[in-house]
């Protein structure tokens, strides 16, 4: 079995299952359906700029909440349907990441100090939100419930999971078209070695700015979907560097720089959170014990994440490199 | 000069000595091993439930169960890096760094697992008000957590600078490779800065807990302001870290008697991002690694 079936194989078992998996839930797992969505669109995204692009960032949130806020204060002060409001949302992002992109790279930050940098960034904008009065500041925004599509807005939460599907699904198609491009080989020679990459003629900056827009844009769907789907955000939500880390742990899990590692990732992290929240009511924080647990498991033992090993095993360099 | 802004001044000079012991520990490991450390600030909140736990349980004062948390602290700090970090010490760093998240998360949790979210105040009963000189009023607690704060720095630098281990120390975050030849052992050298590094910030925990309401995430609001103190005083420089937690405690409790609380941590953050780009050696010089 090569590389490429293995992914076809992955690619139709996820899509089937991600099909008709509505049909055979109830309320509360189609719920926990839908937050594997958006953990998964969330990783896909930190899989684009650090998975694949390997400028590890720590502060998606950031990101995340630009997508929430923007499509949130637009239609609730200026009456923009959040579609719209979606679209400007993943634009100011990606302006934003592009920012970020270009100073990191102007000042040569990297790993962990751009790590930092980033996690500062989502910090100073959970702050700014906090302190803007006309951004309901630390009380937050409730959306208005009216159950019209048009203001992405629906009765049932099976077209809201759907919703988040196509969003996960654009955006593994777009790494998917992306890593098989020249603009993919480009980002694997700018993370395998930059200096090298750039000699070569690479033009880094263009590469990096593109991968961490991109990433940006994916980020912030995610999070006027949230917005949308839960109908409240506060800044202590979605700037939250627990978003970051959410980000983070598919990848972790899954294989990061792999195309469905993330998808995989989400899907084993999410329910089995919610199944150690059912298993532990009366103490709290058993859940995130766990969530430690796997992150400090898969780093000693699975470094490169399931799929990561896979490929690994599998004797192929396509996997990480 | 308002006697109110010279009121917020000696408080930031108090409290940025608190974060400053913190940030040296951070400081430190880097220094040594190259890490960054996301599990600093569930290490201090385990310090400070330490010293909870310990005073009210045997009833002494909480800066007699300092020494409690401070040795409970370079155990655990010996045992992740030991058992844990030493595992993955090739790994890239970013691995390095998502494993002490892992351990953060695991440390943070188990607190809440079993003392519950909810606030815990220690009633100290060691001071009997606050100490007046005419218009400023210090809190007895913060003096005495600074002046021991300058004890176990003097400690910790007369152990660097004194001890064959602290040498070793030394040593091992100048040059790895070289201090190996020397026939310095990395593995037991390495765990024993850590613990050291989590030592600081136990005790820098143990010292707020009878300024502040502990609960089990109030860690993470000092983690991210132990990397802007260590990276603005040069990541591994331990005068540095001092001297920039100073820096840290003043601007911050000063933006906050001008602009309002909620504004001290964006400029804190906002200079942060700042000295990343312009000059992430930190403040005082080129060198990473002072050479003596």
């Amino acid at each position: 079995m090569n590389t490429k079936k293995i992914n076809r194989i992955t690619l139709t078992a996820l899509l089937v299952l991600g099909l008709i998996f509505p049909f055979f839930a109830d309320y509360y797992v189609l719920c926990i359906g839908i937050n594997v969505l958006i953990a998964a669109l969330l990783g896909q995204s930190w899989n684009i700029m650090s998975g694949y692009a390997g400028q590890f960032s720590f502060g998606h949130a950031v990101f995340f909440g630009i997508g929430a806020y923007t499509s949130t204060a637009l239609y609730t002060m200026f009456g923009v349907t959040p579609w719209l409001g979606m679209i400007i949302g993943a634009g100011v992002a990606a302006a934003v990441g592009a920012i970020i992109g270009f100073l990191s790279f102007r000042y040569k930050l990297r790993d962990d100090y751009f790590a930092l940098a980033t996690l500062a960034f989502a910090e100073i904008f959970r702050i700014l939100v906090n302190n803007t009065k006309s951004l309901g500041g630390a009380t937050g925004i409730l959306i208005p419930y009216l159950q019209n599509p048009m203001e992405y807005q629906f009765a049932s939460d099976k077209t809201y999971y759907y919703v988040i599907l196509i969003f996960v699904a654009l955006a593994t198609v777009y790494i998917a078209l992306m890593s098989k491009s020249k603009l993919g080989l480009n980002l694997v020679a700018i993370k395998g070695n930059q200096e090298a990459a750039a000699a070569l003629g690479v033009n880094v900056l263009k590469y990096k700015l593109i991968a961490i827009s991109s990433s940006a844009a994916f980020a912030a769907l995610a999070g006027t979907f949230y917005a949308q789907y839960y109908g409240f955000i506060d800044p202590s939500i979605v700037f939250a560097s627990s978003i970051s880390v959410e980000a983070i742990v598919p990848c972790i899990i899954g294989g990061s720089g792999t195309l469905y590692g993330p998808l995989l990732g989400a899907l084993l992290i999410i329910p089995l959170q919610e199944i150690c929240n059912s298993l532990f009511t009366s103490i709290s924080g058993v859940n995130m014990i766990v969530y430690g647990a796997v992150i400090v498991a898969f780093i000693l033992f699975c470094p490169d994440g399931i799929f990561g090993r896979i490929m690994k095993i599998k004797g192929k360099k396509g996997a990480k490199k | 000069m308002n006697m109110q802004i010279f009121q917020a001044l000696l408080d930031g000079v108090l409290m940025g000595g608190v974060y400053a012991l913190a940030a040296l520990g951070l400081s430190l490991i880097f220094g040594v091993m190259k890490i960054t450390n996301f599990a600093h600030g569930a290490m201090m909140t385990v310090g400070m439930y330490t010293v909870y736990v310990v005073s009210t349980g045997l009833g002494i004062s909480p800066y007699i169960s300092l020494i409690f948390a401070a040795v409970t602290l370079f155990v655990l700090g010996y045992v992740i890096q030991h058992f844990l970090i030493d595992k993955i010490s090739q790994a890239p760093t970013h691995n390095q760094l998502l494993l002490t998240l892992g351990i953060a998360y695991i440390l943070e949790n188990g607190l809440l697992a079993v003392f519950t979210p909810n606030y815990k105040t220690l009633e100290v009963d060691d001071f009997e008000g606050s100490i007046k000189l005419g218009q400023i009023t210090l809190s007895p607690e913060k003096l005495v957590a600074f002046a021991v704060v300058f004890v176990v720095t003097a400690v910790i630098y007369l152990m660097l600078y004194r001890t064959r281990t602290g040498k070793a120390i030394r040593a091992c975050s100048q040059n790895r490779e070289g201090a190996q030849l020397m026939g310095i052992v990395i593995k037991k050298t390495n765990a024993i800065a850590f613990g050291i590094g989590a030592l600081c910030t136990g005790i820098a925990g143990a010292l707020l807990t009878p300024i502040l309401s502990i609960y089990p995430t109030l860690g993470e609001t000092f983690q991210l302001k132990c990397f802007v103190i260590a990276i603005l005083g040069g990541m591994g420089n331990l005068w540095g870290a001092l001297i920039s937690g100073l820096i840290v405690g003043v601007v911050e409790s000063v933006t906050g008697y001008v602009a309002g609380g909620s504004w001290s941590d964006l400029t804190v953050y906002a200079a942060f991002i700042l000295i990343l780009l312009v000059k992430p050696s930190g403040l005082f010089g080129r060198s990473n690694r002072r050479e003596h």
